[in-house]
């Protein structure tokens, strides 16, 4: 027996809820915006830009089977127009919406979804987003290089496709949604081989219609998109390479529309108390937490007491001023607007005495000395020499090193050579809205290997087990347990207390007075950062 | 003594030290470098007492209540950073990194350098081709770049800071020192040693050291300057001197995004970092005049 | 003289080799691993010892170096790891915006430098000459990232007269091109002050004075020609300081040349960009270098090329 389930049962969390007002969805098409960014975009492959930057652009440019209604995390078909799953929850049958085209003009069908998710996963296309797709049946032949199509993956006709799944993942629609699966023509992949990122052709909302490389890049309307009425803008341009302070004044000036790296904190102030641009000042949540990790394995922090101690010493407040104010104390690790968050969870308060009392229990009473790690960019080094503060005030000399990104991750992954990593810069952004983002690779066993993520080499089988039974609850109707049950594993985690959560960074944005649309679509929780499609000019209505 | 047969003229009379201050102090120029030296020395060594607040301690009355930096005010006199702490301390013990940085690695720098550089001019044939042509390898290179891959490559700790620019600065030394060295060895008198037998280390340590002593302390001196500016501007990059050490490069590392708004907090450190390196190139210009009129006009 | 070029050139060819050579060894032992950069955070141990075999990573390091260089040879400077683009197409479409700044450096460096030089040495000894001399000195010994900032702050910010960096007209290169020519201003007009002074001097100047020709005259008849050599062959230098300095200005000033490529590259460890933009920077310095050495016989005729 098969069933179909709304998506909506999926739907989990975020304060935006999917009321979007009416008025944009009629808003008339046409005009143009200018986005800026300070870093180069690198690719335009999903298969393998996994930027700041260039995500949002790939979703605009490209489809996938499912996406999320924009400013939520609510997922919904996308290319897919309908779906079902098998009982057991192994076996997804996608229904592809018909008449679907390419930028190049040609139909998009069944046999496209399953080259570009044999794409993804084949080795040779070195996709950071491999790693989401291993439920799929045949994903460790093709991760071996022992095949060079999916197995679980068949074109039943030129609409349909099934997907077989080794085992039962809840996640796997979302899966479907992330960049990684977008769906790609193979003519023109193997046209430009591997330069199809900077020639992507796509079934997007957008195309691109021309690329100075370093400088700027111009999406024009896709006028064939499927989805009727959409985008609302004839073209973006987005320039690259402009600091986020001359970004913000180039928008004061009316030369541009959207910050892309948002409100730089020198500007913060100034602009959230100026009567002419406050209005236009646009706060988001983000699925982002930073925090301190602590290597479970390198004494003394293999002491559970010492690792309490340490969470109970940071001044997450002091580190929330330093940012001005640009985020919340986090005391778990998933973020607030993360299902499976536990409200009520109190966390180990800050509280240097019991730190101290609690530090002499664990047999060190005058302290120890430790090393920090920090990625070197502002502001970091700055965060960090807040916690060696707070450290040193219960006797923990903590001496600061602070590296290039790469240095810093090589460090992560080596099992005895970086006691203390604060993640700033480097940290976790879920790539999806679902609690299992923010373990496998991070908390559970699976990357606490050399070369791994896990960077408190933090492993805890019974957690993992727990985590693989949760992620088996694929039935819609046990969405809230399985809910719960990752809200216990999180709890547990912070009893353990491997790592110091210290706070969930908030997005703080602009527009500029000439675009429209719900402020949610700026601060868009997936769409990150802004969920171009939906953007519409107030100069053309 | 053999000596005063086989001597060459020196380039220029030696002369003793306090000559050399009087005439140093007399040029304005000169004066003026030698005072900045003098203060930024005195501060770095008496930081301690001078300094009005801890530097790394972050100051709960050091930010305004939204988190922003102080303004210069009575209580802080060249204002706080974004950390809440005192800039005016802060800079005093910046003068202590730069100076141990720039004499550590521009000593360094000298000595190996002149060592290449006498080695090469003295001995010639192989060996000396193959440091030479090391050292046109090294002029090559884009400076800044390879200190950033050397900074990448070892754990930052102020040592290895010095020993990076170090690596990077010895070039110029042991070109000027070569070239020296070489008309040196053919001339007249140390010919005159060698064949009286005079062993290499006295020919090398008697004869040929004295006559590069200038050059060397010149281009020593013009060389701090260059250290200086190469520590502050890793730093300024945040590979250099690790925090919360203060260094007049990360203080603006730091601080720049603010600096629209707080431009004190670079602009003092900035001051700071081109009046040591001002000196010291004010200094060195005026002792290769005052030293040896021969080196005047090359740099 | 053609001998010689030949014979430099081979020589420059070899230095660039050990350039080559010693930052590929540099590079080799960052202790960072670009495999797990590409693969991403949910990649298993199989899929990055995968990536690493494909980048031959797992090989040896002279295995590693003479595929590099073979493929060098062949004009070949690889794909860069992360943006995934052929890194000669990166530097290509970097090149033009650095050449544009380090032509602009030059125009205001002769220009101030020249100047300045030329004024200190007609009024030599006077307060004047003794002023533009510290000045000269302040510009060699002021940082480029506090010169950059300390403009952007007043001529950008307080003055509103140029931008907030970037790129794209002439206003903004502008402020970029002061902070890049102001250090070689320094050394300009300090040459130029002192051959100034010699020529000045000259019995051929002091009979055109006689003859009552001004001083703009005597400049430009006397003085500039024989100027001219030593300038081009200290541009030659120059380009060496320049290619230090672009890392810095660029990133300062948001300026999309090579130096904010090579800076990118290094947070990330991107070796092949890192390398190509090392020897792409090497070969303007040792062609700045032999420019300097082919023009220093014809501007001093002691000094015989060898």
């Amino acid at each position: 027996m098969r069933k179909t389930f709304l998506t909506s049962v999926l739907a989990l969390g975020t304060a935006v809820g999917p009321a979007l007002a009416q008025d944009f969805t009629e808003a008339k098409q046409g005009g143009s915006m200018i986005v800026t960014y300070k870093d180069d975009v690198s690719t335009l492959d999903p298969a393998i830009g996994y930027d700041w930057q260039n995500w949002s652009m790939i979703k605009s440019l490209f489809d996938g089977l499912m996406d999320y209604e924009p400013g939520t995390t609510v997922l919904k078909k996308d290319l897919a127009e309908d779906y079902t799953i098998s009982e057991d929850g192994t076996v997804y049958t996608f229904k592809l919406r018909e008449g679907v085209k390419f930028h190049n003009g040609r139909e998009m069908t069944a046999e496209d979804v399953k080259y570009s998710l044999d794409r993804v996963t084949n080795p040779e296309t070195q996709s950071p987003g491999a790693g989401f797709f291993g439920s799929i049946e045949g994903y460790d032949a093709m991760a071996a290089g022992e095949a060079d199509s999916l197995s679980g993956v068949t074109v039943i006709d030129p609409y349909t496709v099934e997907i077989k799944l080794s085992r039962p993942d809840a996640t796997f629609l979302h899966v479907m949604a992330i960049n990684f699966s977008s769906i790609v023509p193979k003519e023109v992949v193997e046209e430009f081989g591997p330069d199809f990122g900077k020639n992507p052709v796509g079934t997007g909302a957008f195309y691109l219609e021309d690329w100075t490389l370093g400088q700027s890049l111009t999406f024009a309307r896709n006028t064939d998109y499927w989805n009727e009425g959409l985008p609302k803008l004839d073209q973006i341009t987005f320039e690259i390479g402009l600091e986020p302070i001359v970004a913000l004044l180039r928008l004061q000036q009316g030369q541009a529309d959207i910050p892309g790296d948002g409100i730089p904190p020198a500007k913060f102030l100034e602009v959230t108390e100026d009567p002419a641009f406050k209005d236009f000042v646009i706060e988001g949540g983000q699925l982002h937490t930073g925090y301190i990790t602590m290597n479970v394995n390198m004494p003394p922090f293999d002491n559970v007491k010492v690792r309490q101690a340490v969470n109970m010493a940071i001044n997450k407040d002091r580190a929330v001023r330093i940012i001005n104010g640009r985020a919340v104390p986090a005391n778990q690790p998933l973020p607030p607007t993360m299902p499976g968050y536990a409200p009520d969870y109190e966390g180990y308060p800050y509280d240097p005495e019991a730190a101290k009392a609690l530090l002499a229990e664990a047999g060190f009473p005058d302290g120890f000395e430790t090393e920090l790690y920090v990625y070197n960019t502002d502001p970091n080094p700055r965060i960090a020499q807040s916690f060696q503060q707070d450290l040193a005030a219960i006797g923990i000399k903590a001496e600061i090193r602070s590296l290039a990104q790469a240095n810093v991750i090589a460090a992560g992954g080596e099992p005895d050579q970086a006691p203390m990593i604060w993640s700033g810069g480097m940290a976790w952004i879920a790539d999806f809205p679902d609690p299992s983002n923010f373990y496998g690779p991070i908390l559970g066993c699976d990357g606490a290997v050399q070369g791994g993520w896990n960077w408190s080499w933090y492993c805890n089988e019974e957690l993992d087990a727990a985590a693989d039974a949760a992620d088996a609850m694929t039935d819609p109707a046990m969405a809230e347990e399985r809910e719960a049950a990752w809200r216990d594993i999180y709890l547990k985690i912070m009893e353990d207390a491997p790592w110091v959560p210290v706070f969930n960074e908030q997005r703080f944005t602009m527009r500029s007075a000439k675009l429209g649309g719900p402020d949610s679509i700026f601060v868009d929780p997936v769409h990150v950062p802004v969920n171009y499609d939906f953007v519409y000019s107030t100069d053309v209505q | 003594m053999t000596e005063a047969t086989a001597e060459a003229p020196a380039a220029g009379r030696p002369r003793g030290t306090g000559a050399v201050l009087r005439d140093l102090l007399r040029r304005p120029r000169s004066a003026f470098g030698l005072i900045v030296i003098v203060l930024m020395v005195g501060a770095a060594v008496f930081a301690p007492w001078i300094m009005p607040y801890d530097p790394n301690d972050q100051m709960f009355d050091g930010l305004s209540l939204e988190g922003a930096p102080l303004p210069p005010s009575g209580q802080f006199w060249l204002g706080t950073d974004l950390l809440g702490r005192d800039l005016f301390s802060r800079l005093i013990l910046g003068a202590q990194t730069s100076l141990i940085i720039g004499v550590l690695a521009n000593g360094i720098a000298v000595v190996v350098g002149a060592t290449v550089g006498i080695t090469a001019g003295y001995f010639g044939g192989w060996i000396g081709g193959i440091l030479m042509r090391f050292t046109d390898l090294m002029m090559a290179f884009p400076a800044l770049l390879l200190a950033i891959v050397l900074a990448a490559i070892f754990k930052p700790s102020l040592l290895i800071v010095a020993m990076v620019i170090a690596m990077v600065n010895w070039v110029q030394m042991a070109r000027v020192i070569y070239t020296e060295t070489r008309s040196l060895a053919q001339r007249e008198f140390i010919e005159v040693q060698r064949a009286m037998g005079s062993s290499t280390l006295r020919i090398l340590g008697r004869h040929i050291l004295p006559h590069l002593v200038y050059s060397i302390i010149v281009f020593g001196t013009l060389g701090i300057s260059t250290t200086v500016l190469l520590e502050a501007t890793l730093s300024y990059l945040g590979v250099g001197v690790q925090p919360p050490t203060p260094s007049w490069g990360n203080i603006i590392f730091e601080n720049q995004t603010y600096f629209a708004n707080a431009p004190w907090l670079v602009f003092f450190p900035g001051l700071a970092i081109v009046l040591l390196a001002l000196a010291f190139n004010l200094l060195g210009d005026a002792l290769r005049d005052t030293l040896d009129p021969r080196l005047k006009g090359r740099h | 003289m053609g001998a010689y070029v030949v014979r430099r050139l081979g020589e420059s060819l070899l230095i660039l080799l050990g350039i080559s050579l010693v930052t590929f060894a540099l590079l080799y032992l960052v202790p960072a691993d670009p495999e797990r950069q590409i693969a991403g955070r949910s990649a298993t141990a199989e899929t990055v010892a995968n990536i690493r075999a494909q980048l031959g990573l797992d090989q040896p390091f002279h295995i590693q170096y003479a595929r590099y260089l073979g493929n060098l040879l062949q004009g070949d400077l690889g794909r860069s790891y992360l943006q995934r683009t052929e890194v000669s197409e990166l530097i290509a479409a970097r090149m033009p915006a650095t050449l544009l700044l380090m032509l602009a450096a030059i125009v205001v460096e002769l220009i101030l430098g020249l100047t300045i030089g030329a004024i200190a040495a007609l009024k030599r000894n006077s307060a004047v000459d003794q002023s533009l001399m510290v000045f000269s000195f302040v510009t060699i010994s002021a940082p480029q990232f506090v010169v950059g900032i300390l403009l952007l702050y007043v001529f950008a910010v307080q003055l509103g007269w140029f931008p907030i960096g970037g790129y794209g007209t002439l206003a903004h290169l502008v402020l970029p091109a002061i902070t890049i020519g102001l250090l070689g201003t320094g050394w300009y007009s300090r040459m130029m002050r002192s051959s100034m002074i010699d020529v000045l001097a000259q019995d051929y100047v002091r009979t055109a004075r006689a003859k009552g020709l001004g001083k703009l005259r005597i400049i430009f008849r006397h003085v500039a020609p024989n100027a001219i050599l030593p300038i081009i062959a200290m541009i030659g230098i120059d380009i060496g300081l320049f290619m230090s300095g672009i890392v810095v200005v660029e990133s300062v000033f948001g300026w999309p040349g090579i130096g904010q490529l090579a800076w990118q590259a290094i947070q990330r460890v991107d070796i092949p960009i890192i390398m190509g933009v090392t020897l792409v920077s090497a070969c303007f310095i040792v062609l700045g270098n032999l420019l300097a050495d082919l023009i220093a016989p014809l501007v001093d005729p002691r000094i015989k090329l060898k």
